[in-house]
């Protein structure tokens, strides 16, 4: 049974229409460790220690955001920058994180078809993702294809919300349970609720 | 009566109106006493009165002086001013006394008078020099440090000066005399009939007494004072300790200046350190200007004209032989740039401790009297040239050297202290955060119970009130840069912010507001930094509420600081309305605005208004499904011009 925390970031909670459904089916989830980063530091004063304690507890790191600007929630990165120290994370002896996961659930608000080169957004969705994938790739953990669902503001009126929660749920339950192909996911471009790589058997 | 009276009201007026046009043409109040003095000198010439006695009255002045630079310099930084004090200090009395003597037996003096004449100029005025610095600033500069330890120095080499010259009695001038073993503090002595080791022990008590006595018995004497809370009794008892100290070092036959200087030192770490110094510091000043008034009526102006070139020759002389000095000695213990003109120029007089040796040296038949007179205007000419040169300073020298000036002035303020009024459970928590993050701080409280026992715990506290203008000046105001008025009376606050930020403009206020109202008279009274006492707290009660009630930790916090900002601004906006001296509901102004910001709130209650609201969540909010559509097409417009898309 692989250690796995849910990291939430999203300071418009209330207002959310899909991250919050993930997020409470996350909490409920036995089994994993959930955190709430805008409750647990609503006034961004993030306790640093108690976060390298967690990370060394668990094997699998999980980010769940909305995508604002091309990048993660503030508080989130306010955490990269405090948490992932030097000599802890990264640098001369900062290998406490090495062969860890280092993986994201994230939506975005724009469809699919934007995240092309032909597309208004001009680029791919992983390209957005780049700066956390070497922030992994610098600390030696791996980094699986992200859990994505695009133009999440429609997804209610398309009734996609229940399926992809539901997906999230059976990521995070594969991955408590050894279950999760993370071979296969790393060489994936992003995942979706449809193609999750979950094996049978772990 | 009477004639101490017209002597009163004629050093009074001179003073009062001589000073302020000193003060005004820029040529300090230093020399605005000394030319009140030479204004008043034919008149009371006519009234013959007796100036060399006033003037030896008005010297204590210089003993006041001495005891308050001691309770500015605690025994540590006395400690590290020592290579200063004895190597530059000891130098300079060496150095110019010899070449002084040197030079008098070119002119043909025996050796003896040359060296009592060397002994005599080589001494600076403490009165001229300190009060000057004071006056300008320049008492925390390199120069100005330095110029007190040689200051310093000096008044305590004066005492065995006082001892040695009598060797040099010349036996012709004692046969002429008779025998003349004396100035005033002679006759005092209780010392004088004691063999050598007797002496030197009472002189060690006497010491020990100053020492032990500052140390321990000032404490439970305050304390006893302060119950009856009448401010004329720290008064006396400050007199009274100077006072007691000069007549105690009298006894001994040791220096006055020298023992209150030394009680002054031990004195520094008292909580009654600034209320002592404001006590003593009007006493100071007047005896000061007293003493500058009749240095100015003293100078013989017939004896002056009949020897005008010589005076004047051997005034630039004296003048030049110990700037050179100064300056070398400057230059050999690493005084730089502007500060070691300052330091050369500054103390390039003799000074008032001058006149007593020389009154001394008279009486003991050591130089006769022609040659006093005249070393008697030599003298006083330097003094009356001193501000001369420190003009010279400022206009000619420190110009020059602004640059390393400024550097200078930017190290002197980050020692900038913090002046906090009151040390309860408002002003102790200010005062350790300030202190944790390293600044200075000076904490003013008045209760007596409550400051023994913060000094139990290691925190610095003065006694004192706040509310006395002389008191705050005592504690820094002048050179603050920041005053915390954390007291409880709510009109005592109001009055302070009114005072200070009258008139000390530069001090930033932060000040303790009992609530709404009181802001407003704070506001009114000039203050612009004003914390409600108990409004920060009521905020995180009510977060916390709302966090129990189930809302979100960060939605709360975000509620609540939409309610600071809100708040924040109707207080701004019925600040610039409201009257102190009228009350709120007949201020029409004011109740207007208040009756549009209730209903706003009202509006905004029943959801017809979003201003409020919108504020505060504005951003998280997303957009509707026609927005995205119309941010897409507009996006691939943009696309398709060559322009970037937003959003994500």
């Amino acid at each position: 049974m692989a250690g796995l925390i849910v990291y939430y970031a999203h300071p418009g909670h209330k207002y959310s229409h899909v991250n919050r459904h993930m997020a409470r089916a996350a909490a409920n989830l036995p089994g994993i460790t959930f955190v709430d980063l805008y409750r647990d530091y609503p006034r961004f004063d993030i306790d640093v220690s108690r976060e390298q304690h967690r990370l060394l507890a668990h094997d699998v790191i999980l980010f769940q955001f909305p995508l604002f600007w091309y990048s993660t929630p503030s508080l989130l990165k306010e955490w990269q920058d405090l948490v992932l120290e030097h000599g802890f994370a990264y640098g001369a002896g900062g290998d406490r994180l090495a062969g860890k996961v280092m993986m994201l659930a994230v939506s975005g608000g724009g469809p699919e078809d934007a995240y092309t080169l032909q597309g208004y957004q001009q680029y791919p969705l992983r390209t957005f993702l780049t700066p956390l994938e070497q922030t992994a790739r610098l600390c030696r953990m791996c980094f699986p294809a992200p859990y994505v669902l695009y133009a999440s503001l429609k997804a209610p009126a398309a009734g996609l919300v229940e399926p992809h929660v539901n997906g999230y749920r059976r990521l995070l339950e594969a991955i408590r349970d050894d279950r999760y192909d993370f071979e296969r996911a790393e060489r994936l471009d992003v995942v979706r609720f449809d193609d999750l790589p979950i094996r049978e058997e772990p | 009566m009477d004639s101490v009276l017209l002597l009163a009201v004629l050093f009074l007026v001179a003073g009062v109106i001589a000073v302020p046009i000193a003060t005004r043409l820029g040529l300090g109040s230093v020399l605005g006493y000394l030319i009140a003095g030479i204004a008043l000198s034919p008149l009371l010439r006519q009234l013959h009165v007796d100036v060399v006695s006033i003037q030896h009255f008005a010297e204590f002045g210089v003993v006041m002086m001495l005891f308050l630079v001691g309770l500015e310099l605690e025994p540590r930084m006395l400690w590290s001013m020592r290579n200063r004090l004895l190597g530059l200090g000891g130098l300079q009395v060496l150095v110019t006394a010899a070449i002084m003597a040197f030079i008098a037996m070119l002119l043909g003096q025996p050796w003896s008078v040359a060296l009592t004449v060397g002994m005599i100029l080589s001494l600076s005025s403490t009165a001229i020099v300190l009060q000057t610095l004071n006056e300008k600033g320049l008492m925390q500069s390199d120069g100005g440090q330095s110029g007190f330890s040689v200051l310093l120095f000096q008044d305590i080499a004066v005492i065995p000066m006082l001892a040695f010259i009598p060797l040099l009695a010349l036996p012709e001038l004692a046969a002429m005399h008779g025998v003349g073993s004396g100035e005033g503090h002679a006759s005092l002595s209780l010392v004088g009939q004691l063999d050598g080791w007797q002496q030197a022990l009472v002189t060690v008590g006497a010491i020990g007494l100053v020492v032990g006595g500052g140390s321990y018995l000032t404490r439970p004497v305050f304390r006893f004072i302060a119950v009856a809370r009448l401010r004329e009794l720290f008064t006396a008892f400050a007199l009274l300790l100077v006072v007691g100290i000069a007549l105690l070092m009298l006894l001994v036959g040791l220096s006055p200046a020298l023992g209150t200087f030394l009680a002054g030192v031990v004195l520094a770490n008292s909580e009654y350190r600034h209320e002592l110094e404001s006590d003593i510091d009007p006493f100071k000043g007047l005896l000061l200007g007293l003493f500058f008034i009749t240095v100015g009526a003293a100078i013989r102006f017939d004896l002056l004209y009949a020897n005008l070139g010589e005076v004047m020759a051997l005034t630039a002389g004296l003048i030049a032989v110990k700037v050179a000095v100064l300056y070398v000695l400057g230059r050999a213990f690493g005084v730089g740039g502007a500060d070691r003109w300052l330091f050369a120029l500054g103390l390039a007089q003799a000074g008032e401790f001058g006149f007593v040796l020389l009154s001394f040296t008279v009486a003991n038949s050591v130089i006769p009297v022609a040659l006093a007179d005249q070393l008697f205007l030599v003298v006083t000419l330097s003094m009356l040239l001193t501000p001369l040169l420190f003009i010279l300073y400022d206009q000619a020298i420190a110009p020059r050297f602004a640059v390393t000036q400024a550097r200078e002035g930017d190290r002197i303020e980050e020692q900038g202290s913090v002046i906090v009024a009151g040390h309860g459970r408002f002003g102790g928590i200010i005062n350790r955060i300030l202190l944790a993050a390293g600044f200075k701080t000076v904490v003013l409280d008045y209760r007596s119970d409550q400051l023994e026992v913060l000094r139990a715990f290691g925190v610095k506290v003065y006694f004192g009130d706040a509310m006395r203008p002389d008191l705050l000046h005592a504690a820094g105001i002048d050179e603050a840069k920041l005053l915390v008025i954390a007291i409880d009376e709510r009109q005592s606050a109001t009055e302070l912010v009114r005072y200070v930020t009258g008139n000390y403009p530069h001090v930033h206020v932060v000040v303790r507001a009992v609530d709404r109202h009181h802001v407003y008279e704070l506001w009114a009274a000039g203050a612009r930094d004003i914390i409600r006492e108990t409004f920060d707290s009521s905020l995180r009660a009510g977060r916390s509420a709302l966090e129990a009630l189930g809302v979100h930790p960060y939605d709360a916090e975000r509620q609540v600081r939409g309610f600071v900002q809100n708040d924040r601004e109707q207080m701004l906006e019925l600040a610039s309305v409201f009257d102190p001296s009228i009350p709120a509901h007949e201020n029409p102004a004011y109740v207007e605005k208040t009756k549009k910001y209730m209903q706003r709130y009202e509006e905004v209650m029943r959801g017809q208004s979003a201003a409020f609201g919108s504020r505060l969540d504005r951003g998280w909010v997303p957009p509707t499904l026609e927005d995205i559509e119309a941010e897409r097409a507009a996006a691939e417009a943009a696309q398709r011009g060559g322009g970037s898309a937003p959003g994500s």
